[in-house]
């Protein structure tokens, strides 16, 4: 449908946009990039940082071009000294009470706030007068709540509903004493909080922040005594690069494996070899399923940030939830037995570092299901990749100019199926080539199920396994989940396999990934399809493209585990699920 | 109107029920009934405050979940308006009238002298539940000033000397309720 024309004057230049353009997009067309804070595209408009402000003639005030639209005859003017000044003063008064330690702040450097300030011209600061005083939240695994950091541009708030469809965040209380926190104030594990950590992504400036684990990885690797095992999760290696100024989409394997040897890691292993060894098991529990064995769906479980969504919010379907424990927790489990009988370690002297895109999964490597005994975890430590890529520059590591290393046996060989469960679709597509062999008992015919990479976050297809038509659904970002789980309940179609994951783009666009570079959006879909496009390169680049071929995986079967879906196999790499408070309202 | 399907509804409604009234109940299920359920949040929240005299977490989580509106969203807006109030009200709310005409008749050393005896600032409640601090912005008898004003009794030219003997008025009420 063709929307009608409007007619409108921008600084001069006249224009025809379609009716219901705002300012702000208008101008855009135009090459004019007006300054913003609160605005996000991929999120509901909340107008109310007003650093966006224009002249619109006759108005007599300035108005914020995110929100409103164009009217036919509209005169706007987007650029005069006045603007430019009251552009600055609005920068002014959110510093104003805001924090003066910048230097020391995680954000130095990627925040918008301080960006904001530098190019509205801000240069010293006028008002010293009281400033909003509230305590730092650090109860949590994964998110840590920063209120004094806060500006109140509600992006959190909006993620949280919008995107997740959590609504754990609100504002509370009113003018100056307003703060954003889960309802009464509680702690964010007390709360309906799944700790995928986009309120992180979204932040402009240090208001949420992952919980630090960097601290108890410096202390094991200086400790002569422990043997520090270091594995890295498949999207890592496809967003690791942005942090040293890589072109996003460069994939940085072999660059990052030698970074990790010169921090003095013992041993560099793959979270993929957990992936392959996840997709052998699920795809074995898919099909006992499948053979009557239910209930089916099956739904994914390697995304924490979903099974705490999960248990807080749809716990009746806990069944369908795969009981593979994901990639990085049975890597773990394996380095603390299969590895450690192997080489003859203690496993209280191992220390297990996950590297993840991910927040929630410090939190999931706390659950008392995924400690070896009461007082050792499979998983000591998760890192995100923004702390592996401080802790790399810390070091004094000239990442780009790395020559590129090579992962360490036994649990450094995957395949590229492994690769792609860093990105929406991936896992399914994954199972998808070992269960068509499983079922076929032939080689596959093909490799891509590029049906079900959901880049726009949620797709329901058919796909052929043998003589039968898989129903399979895919989702990413939980609003998009819900309607694949209301789906389930309502019971009018019969899917037999679903993925979900947390983050907008699965792993990749995951709560622990990379601010963007500059200038880029955070979760903007491009840069998301470029980390994608890294791990589909690596997977087509690669001999091994499916699980099963995986030599180390067959080892592992063959020495250690018994092989697939047996009662070792069971007891070491499957978990469970428990509902849990407080419910959330869906 | 939104389906309710937690898994253990029952238990969540049993809950809910238990922490509001009959008639709030009601109430809210007839704003369920409308298309835009959310919207009635507020005339809820009233209702609620009506009949407690504050929002407590607990009415504000049954109200969440009967309502089917996020928890973080029924306690922003309780937040957010100056007439809701989110802790219990003593028994007798002390009204300090800081108008013009008593302000200049002392009603600031009067306040300062409630505060002393009581230990609580401006909105608080003391610990026994008794009292209720508040500033009023004239009581309409600036004759009388500096006025104070417990439960809906005046007390007129009020001097600082004489705030425990009121005090203690109100207290022995409570202690022969008590008693009784």
């Amino acid at each position: 449908m063709n929307k009608k024309l409007i007619n409108v004057l921008i600084d001069g230049t006249a224009m025809s946009v379609p009716e219901g353009t705002t300012i702000m997009d208008a101008a855009e067309g135009l090459g004019i990039h007006i300054p913003r804070l609160c605005y996000h595209p991929d999120l509901s408009l909340a107008g109310s940082c007003r650093v966006c402000v224009v002249d619109v003639k006759g108005m007599g005030y300035y108005m914020p071009s995110c929100s409103v639209k164009v009217w036919e005859g509209m005169e706007i003017q987007t650029n005069s000294p006045e603007i430019r000044q009251a552009r600055r003063d609005i920068v002014e008064l959110l510093l104003d009470n805001h924090n003066w330690d910048c230097q020391t702040c995680e954000r130095d450097g990627s925040c918008e706030l301080q960006n904001l300030a530098y190019t509205m011209g801000v240069r010293r600061r006028h008002f010293e007068g009281e400033r909003k005083q509230f305590p730092i939240e650090t109860s949590s695994h994964s998110v840590v709540r920063d209120p004094e950091r806060c500006i109140l541009c509600g992006r959190c708030v909006r993620v949280c509903a919008e995107i997740q469809g959590v609504n754990n965040l609100s504002q509370h209380g009113r003018g100056f004493r307003t703060y954003v926190a889960p309802a009464h104030g509680a702690n964010m594990d007390d709360s309906v909080c799944i700790q995928c950590g986009q309120c992180i992504n979204v932040c402009p400036t240090a208001a949420f922040l992952e919980k630090r684990s960097t601290g108890d990885v410096w202390r094991a690797l200086s400790d002569p005594q422990v043997h520090v095992v270091i594995q890295t999760a498949p999207s890592i290696r496809a967003a690791i690069g942005e942090g040293f100024g890589l072109e996003p989409g460069t994939p940085a394997t072999g660059r990052m494996i030698t970074a990790l040897r010169r921090l003095g890691f013992d041993a560099v292993f793959d979270t993929n070899f957990g992936a392959d060894l996840t997709i052998v098991e699920e795809a074995h529990e898919f099909l006992t399923r499948l053979e009557g064995g239910g209930p089916l769906p099956m739904i994914t479980s390697c995304s924490p940030g979903w099974i705490n969504f999960l248990e807080k919010f749809y716990p009746e379907l806990i069944p369908h939830a795969s009981t593979c424990k994901s990639p990085m927790s049975m890597l773990s489990t394996l380095a603390k037995t299969y590895y450690a009988q192997k080489t003859g370690l203690d496993p209280q002297k191992i220390f297990v570092v996950a590297v993840m895109p991910c927040v929630a999964k410090k939190f999931e490597a706390r659950r008392p299901e995924h400690y070896m005994t009461p007082e050792i975890p499979y998983t000591d430590a998760v890192l995100t990749t923004r702390e592996l890529i401080w802790m790399i520059k810390c070091y004094g590591i000239s990442f780009a100019q790395l020559p590129d290393g090579e992962f360490d046996s036994p649990l450094g060989l995957s395949s590229g199926a492994a690769d792609i469960f860093g990105t929406t679709g991936g896992v399914l597509e994954a199972t998808l080539r070992a269960a068509a062999e499983l079922v076929t008992g032939k080689p596959a015919d093909r490799l891509d199920f590029t049906e079900v990479r959901a880049v726009e976050g949620l797709r329901e297809t058919y796909v052929a396994i043998g003589d039968r038509a898989v129903h399979v659904g895919v989702a990413n970002g939980l609003v998009n989940g819900k309607i694949l789980l209301d789906k389930i309940k309502e019971g009018k179609e019969q899917f037999h396999v679903i993925e979900i994951m947390a983050c907008p783009g699965g792993c990749v666009g995951g709560g622990g990934q990379p601010y963007p570079p500059a200038g880029v959006k955070v979760l903007d879909p491009e840069l998301l399809r470029k980390r994608a496009g890294a791990l589909y390169s690596i997977d087509k680049s690669k001999v091994l493209r499916k699980s099963y071929e995986n030599p180390a995986i067959e080892e592992v079967y063959d020495q250690f585990l018994d092989g697939p879906g047996t009662e070792k196999a069971h007891e070491l790499l499957h978990t469970h699920y428990h509902a849990r408070e407080p419910r959330g309202i869906r | 109107m939104s389906t309710i399907s937690t898994d253990n509804w029952s238990q969540i409604e049993a809950e809910a029920n238990a922490a509001l009234t009959e008639p709030i109940v009601q109430y809210i299920h007839e704003c369920r009934q409308s298309s835009e359920p959310a919207s009635h949040l507020i005339s809820v929240l009233h209702k609620v405050q009506a009949h407690f005299g504050f929002l407590g977490a607990k009415q504000l989580d049954a109200v969440a979940q009967l309502l089917q509106v996020p928890a973080a969203k029924v306690a922003g807006v309780a937040s957010f308006y100056h007439y809701f109030r989110l802790q219990p009200r003593g028994k007798f709310i002390i009204n300090i009238c800081l108008g013009t005409a008593c302000y200049v008749k002392g009603a600031d050393r009067v306040a300062q002298k409630v505060m002393d005896e009581l230990g609580i600032t401006w909105g608080e409640t003391t610990k026994d539940g008794v009292f209720t601090l508040e500033a009023a912005r004239c009581l309409g008898t600036c004759g009388l000033a500096p006025v104070i004003m417990i439960g809906d009794v005046v007390h007129p030219t009020v001097t600082p000397d004489q705030v425990p003997v009121i005090l203690e008025q109100y207290l022995e009420r409570v202690r022969k309720q008590a008693g009784s």
